[in-house]
């Protein structure tokens, strides 16, 4: 025991302890997690945001919230959030895709010529084989990513231009237009069930089902784990290549879906449909809180996001706002969006250091 | 400390010199002529050569800049709307009484100013990525472009200035000597300036290198400024083939950018690649379509060769095969 | 059954130029706290990592409860019930307190797949609870404090009914109170049956709570005593290898005029009110605990993260610093803690890296002299004697401590009078860091000011003219070379009594 004695540190330290450890536990109690307030008020106050820019809207052009305006924005809004559901897992784990816009053509023109080959194939069908081709194309994607490894904004980059030429290819550079569709078709997003059209319906089931995965299963909080840290989804067992692949996969297949339902929304299929939407849908992605450092991102956040994004492209043409000018604004919703975003998560940051009080 | 020598010589390897990218794309680049050869018999033509050189040239001085924006590890998805907007830029003033020279002393500073805006964004918000940054900014700028001039076609320019992209000199493209005249100083730039070090520095490690006392931001800025310059001369050019403008010209022109560069070697990870194998990329990639273009293949069959060269140039390296290989 | 619950025989690992664990042993019995103790680079981390399942050892076999096992990954490891806390936490900062408990072993319902959350959320609090922490499970990882990290990776150990836990240096990055606070836990842990292996710089921790204490010493095994069998000096002995004083060639240099001075130095939530001064030829130590905020002071003046507060005065004149660059024209240069990240491009060769600093000299109007380039860098890699064929090796082929002279050799390039040297020596071996201190010595017989940061007592005893010790952000105490010893200098970092102010100021005079 003769080197107790050469440090009589850790009995002196044991006195001490007790009253700081009562002071330490009172000072941390009051703390709540800044960052979840900022979260919660960042959607209460796009709702406000919804809000006040409807009534704007409404004071200058009264026909803005008539019923048939609103379901006009309703069902706009319902394809741009399918996207963004999809859209969202990707960034979460801080990727991006940039070919949904063509994988969208792509599948929405194959089940167009199905369709106009076999009108009297039951429309399921069509559907089906939309989906499934923008799976695959999301698959490869996924395999891109995940297995060869290379930059999401590369691999998508890449195959978009694949994908856009493949759709010109099926068509011959020719339109699939409504009088070559059989009502059957057109009827998948225009029809209703209970009295509300089939997008709607459709995009809410895609929100619920999202919703149970990302927050009731393991794969989906696997998602968020690794973007939040991909080292440490490593170690923790994670296999962090399954569910790169699993999201792109995702992505793809709902990107199929949306271009079944965009193509019987607007009765034509074209070789440059939904040219640039990918924008739109990140735009509304961004907009919502998700972050592009990856990590976080709520399926709430994203479906205000589209809706008010669904809205500002409805109520600009209404109020006498120039179509030329949507780019420019669609543009600097997602940089003032990011920026705010990024900024807030310094504010937080700086918050959590100014309580360590050095 | 006991002395030690160390050599300052390098050992001449001549499977090193051999295993080096730029050899595999020389090879590559004779494989595509001698495909074309046999693919059209109007293929192997002095004046057609020359003049399918003067068509694909204008986005080769974006490929210059964008080696240095990969080989730092960045990205810039906006340069084909930068082309845009200072074109547009450009042609609107010149179509309000601005003389000719001056309207387009203004697009290359617009675009210049285009890409100080993004380099500017991009050291501020570290937390963003080039990607995010620039994404928004290729929406904004060609917003501005629409917004001027709507969905019209603006031109009607004074005639020398169909010279740029139209005309010889001592029977060579103008468009040609301007570029290698600045291939030369871009290449020069990287590879024997300290400035062109320190990209390399940063691309590697840019903590090492700030450590090291570079000026990451500037330097970064910088880059992206001569990004933006350089799609603005793009854009005098192309305006100039063109005789008029529109808001949606140059679209796409990022991918086709980008695949040059990252064929050319230059490794999306940062830090690797070279100048020579960009620019040997850009004559690869525009014989070849010139050459399937001679055979009637679409544009659009075109977009799908183009995607996957890029995929491709991008696995290749990934490959046991590829990893060998000197970048 | 046999009597260890662990048992390592034999253990090797290699990687690429580095041999880091060399036929080493380690046994453990169940209820036990086992102090695992050595030099930075000693091997302990890569061990753990063995133990854990993350490295594959190349050789050597391992027991849990008797049995052979062999991991392939961390899950076989925690599926064993070993879990380890690191000394960097290891969370998901986005997500909450719950999830980072249960990740990778999350309650899910029968059948439907679906997360308990309600039963997830209850046990982390009950957990918490347990351990004594005051937040709730449902708050977000990313805005609890370090000490509240690592009290949920204990969480989440305990949460698998780990047997074995494994905490990293726990008490590095914790003011006294709260490692006081750990203490406490991991008795706990111990009288409930679990073993736990602590691994410490700290003597304290070790006779605090360790019963057996194991010694790595350059990756190899050296041996396992009972801790109140041990002297301490037999303890240092056994970890350094060498009587303290022989690895110091003692050198007398002329200590000049006064070349820097700090002055009330602080930025928000890192450190403040951090003042001394540092003359030619000096050595000043820097020392404290990791996390005291000794990095962040070398950075600010340095230029990295520039202080909120405070002057500095470089020969007398009050000096801005916003970057870099900056610092090195005024001469003051800095060699980074964390070579590989912050002073090397491992990818280049070492001429290229030893030049990076200083192209400007080599260049004329932009235009690097390739020549003149080569020779320079030659020249210097000599002088500091790096191992190496030619200036073309890659800085990635080289040892740790061959990296850490070409860092050096960088310094040497431009023209200095302040060198900061954030743990020279951190990850080198002993042959290499003899090297190092001679350099060290030289330099400062060369008129070059020193502001030394270190970690290791030995080293900053043997070679300092002053330390200052910082303790949470502050500069605790400054003690002389008769005051400094290894107890009045652990004293100083870790004391919770108000540092004297008269004694803090006294030293600028």
């Amino acid at each position: 025991m003769k080197n107790r004695g050469r440090i009589a540190l850790a009995s002196e330290t044991a006195e001490t302890a007790e009253t700081v450890a009562a002071g330490g536990a009172s000072a941390a109690a009051p703390k709540r997690s800044a960052s979840a307030n900022i979260a919660k008020f960042r959607e209460l106050g796009l709702l406000a945001f919804i809000v006040l820019l409807s009534a704007g809207v409404q004071l200058r052009n009264p026909s803005f919230l008539t019923w048939e305006n609103i379901n006009d924005i309703a069902t706009n809004t319902a394809i741009l959030s399918i996207l963004a559901v999809g859209m969202m897992l990707v960034i979460v784990t801080r990727g991006i895709d940039l070919s949904i816009g063509a994988t969208l053509a792509l599948s929405g023109m194959i089940a167009a010529l199905t369709v106009k080959q076999y009108p009297g194939a039951n429309p399921a069908l069509a559907l089906l084989i939309g989906v499934g081709i923008g799976l695959a194309c999301g698959a490869v994607l996924g395999f891109l990513v995940s297995k060869v490894r290379i930059l999401p904004i590369i691999a998508t980059l890449g195959m978009m231009n694949v994908f856009r030429g493949l759709t010109f290819e099926a068509s011959g550079g020719k339109w699939v237009s409504a009088h070559q569709m059989p009502d059957s078709f057109k009827a998948i997003a225009t029809g209703k069930l209970l009295g509300v059209n089939h997008l709607i319906l459709i995009a809410v089931v895609i929100y619920l089902v999202a919703y149970f995965f990302v927050n009731h299963t393991r794969t989906g909080r696997q998602v968020y784990a690794v973007g939040s840290n991909p080292e440490s989804a490593a170690i923790s067992g994670i296999r962090t290549g399954r569910i790169l692949g699993l999201v792109y996969t995702v992505m793809g297949g709902l990107s199929g879906l949306a271009g079944v339902l965009w193509v019987s929304k607007f009765a034509s299929a074209q070789g440059d449909t939904a040219s640039g939407y990918e924008l739109s849908v990140i735009a509304a992605c961004v907009l919502g809180g998700v972050s592009i450092a990856g990590g976080s991102g709520k399926i709430s956040g994203i479906v205000l996001g589209s809706v008010l994004l669904g809205i500002l492209n409805n109520a600009l043409p209404m109020i006498d706002v120039s179509p030329f000018w949507q780019n420019w604004i669609q543009g600097m919703i997602i940089l003032v969006a990011v920026l705010v975003n990024a900024l807030v998560k310094r504010g937080i940051d700086r918050n959590h250091l100014m309580r360590r009080r050095i | 400390m006991e002395p030690r020598v160390i050599a300052d010589r390098r050992e001449f390897s001549l499977r090193g010199f051999f295993l080096q990218w730029e050899w595999m794309l020389v090879v590559l680049f004779v494989a595509i002529n001698v495909m074309n050869v046999n693919l059209s018999e109007f293929y192997w033509d002095f004046d057609n050569l020359r003049d399918a050189t003067m068509g694909f040239l204008d986005k080769a001085f974006i490929v210059l800049p964008m080696v240095f924006i990969i080989i730092l590890g960045d990205i810039d998805i906006s340069v084909g709307s930068i082309v845009a907007l200072s074109s547009v830029i450009m042609a609107d003033l010149y179509n309000h009484g601005v003389p000719m020279p001056l309207a387009m002393a203004i697009c290359l500073a617009v675009g210049a100013l285009c890409g100080y805006i993004n380099g500017l964004l991009i050291v501020k918000f570290k937390e963003l990525s080039a990607v995010i940054v620039t994404l928004s900014t290729m929406i904004i700028y060609r917003g501005v472009a629409y917004i001027l001039l709507k969905d019209q076609a603006a031109g009607k320019f004074p005639e020398w200035f169909g010279f740029l992209g139209w005309d010889y000199v001592a029977g060579v493209p103008f468009i040609l000597i301007v570029f290698a005249v600045f291939a030369v100083a871009f290449g020069y730039l990287l590879h024997r300036t300290t400035f062109g070090r320190r990209v390399y520095a940063m691309g590697s490690n840019p903590t090492a290198s700030r450590f090291s006392g570079v000026r990451t931001d500037r330097i970064k800025i910088v880059v992206f400024t001569l990004a933006g310059l350089m799609a603005a001369v793009a854009a005098l050019f192309l305006t100039s083939r063109m005789g008029s403008t529109r808001p949606n010209i140059a679209a796409g022109y990022e991918l086709d950018v980008i695949a040059m560069v990252v064929l050319g070697g230059v490794s999306t990870a940062g830090g690797k690649g070279r100048m020579a194998g960009a620019i040997l990329a850009v004559f690869l990639i525009g014989y070849l379509r010139y050459g399937l273009g001679l055979v009637n293949v679409s544009a659009q069959t075109m977009l799908v060769i183009i995607g996957l060269l890029l995929i491709f140039a991008v696995m290749i390296p990934k490959l046991r095969l590829g990893r060998a290989i000197r970048r | 059954m046999s009597e260890y619950i662990l048992e390592l025989k034999g253990i090797t690992k290699t990687f690429p130029g580095v041999k880091a664990l060399d036929d080493v042993y380690f046994k453990l019995k169940p209820g036990e706290i086992h102090a695992l103790m050595g030099e930075n680079g000693a091997g302990k981390s890569t061990f753990i990592k063995v133990i854990t399942g993350v490295h594959a050892p190349d050789g050597g076999e391992m027991f849990l409860g008797g049995e052979k096992v062999r991991f392939r990954d961390p899950t076989d490891a925690q599926k064993a019930g070993i879990a380890a806390i690191y000394q960097h936490v290891t969370c998901y900062p986005d997500l909450s307190v719950t999830e980072n408990i249960f990740m990778g072993h999350e309650r899910v319902a029968k059948g439907t797949k679906r997360l308990l959350w309600r039963e997830m959320h209850e046990e982390a609090g009950k957990l918490l609870r347990e351990l004594g922490a005051s937040f709730s499970p449902k708050t977000q990882m990313g805005a609890l404090s370090v000490a509240e990290q690592q009290i949920v990776e204990i969480a989440k150990a305990l949460s698998v009914q780990a047997k074995i836990i494994i905490m990293d240096e726990p008490t590095a990055a914790l003011t006294n109170s709260e490692s006081e606070e750990l203490y406490r836990i991991a008795e706990r842990l111990r009288d409930q049956g679990t073993s736990i292996i602590f691994i410490s710089h700290r003597f304290e921790d070790m006779y605090r709570l360790a019963s057996q204490v194991t010694v790595f010493r350059d990756s190899r095994y050296i041996g396992t005593w009972q801790v109140n069998e041990i002297s301490n000096a037999d303890l240092i002995v056994a970890m350094v290898g060498r009587e303290i004083a022989q690895l110091f060639p003692k050198k007398e240099a002329k200590i000049g005029e006064e070349v820097l001075r700090v002055e009330g130095l602080g930025r928000t939530g890192y450190f403040a009110d951090v003042s001394f001064s540092l003359r030619k030829g000096e050595i000043l130590g820097l020392t404290g605990l990791v996390g005291a905020g000794r990095t962040e002071v070398c950075q600010a003046i340095f230029g990295v993260a520039p202080p909120d507060k405070g002057r500095i005065l470089y020969q007398g004149r009050e000096i801005a610093i916003r970057d870099p660059l900056q610092a090195m024209k005024r001469g003051i240069g800095y060699l980074p803690e964390d070579r590989q990240k912050q002073g090397l491009v491992l990818q280049w060769e070492i001429g290229r890296n030893i030049t990076l600093s200083s192209l400007e000299k080599l260049s004329s109007r932009g235009t690097i002299r390739t020549r003149k380039e080569r020779e320079f860098a030659k020249r210097l890699a000599e002088k500091v004697g790096v191992k190496a064929r030619s200036v073309f090796d890659l800085a990635s082929s080289l040892s740790g401590g061959n990296q850490q002279k070409v860092v050096f050799a960088k310094l040497l390039t431009a023209d200095l009078d302040v060198l900061i040297l954030d743990e020279p020596t951190k990850g080198v071996d002993v042959g290499a860091k003899s090297a190092i201190y001679e350099i060290i010595g030289e330099l400062a017989c060369a008129g070059y000011g020193i502001l030394l940061v270190s970690s290791e007592m030995p080293e900053i005893i043997g070679l300092c003219d002053r330390v200052a010790v910082m303790r949470e952000g502050r500069i605790a105490a400054f003690l002389d070379r008769r005051e400094m010893t290894q107890e009045a200098i652990l004293r100083a970092s870790m004391a919770d009594e108000a540092p004297n102010d008269a004694q803090r100021r006294g030293e600028l005079a």
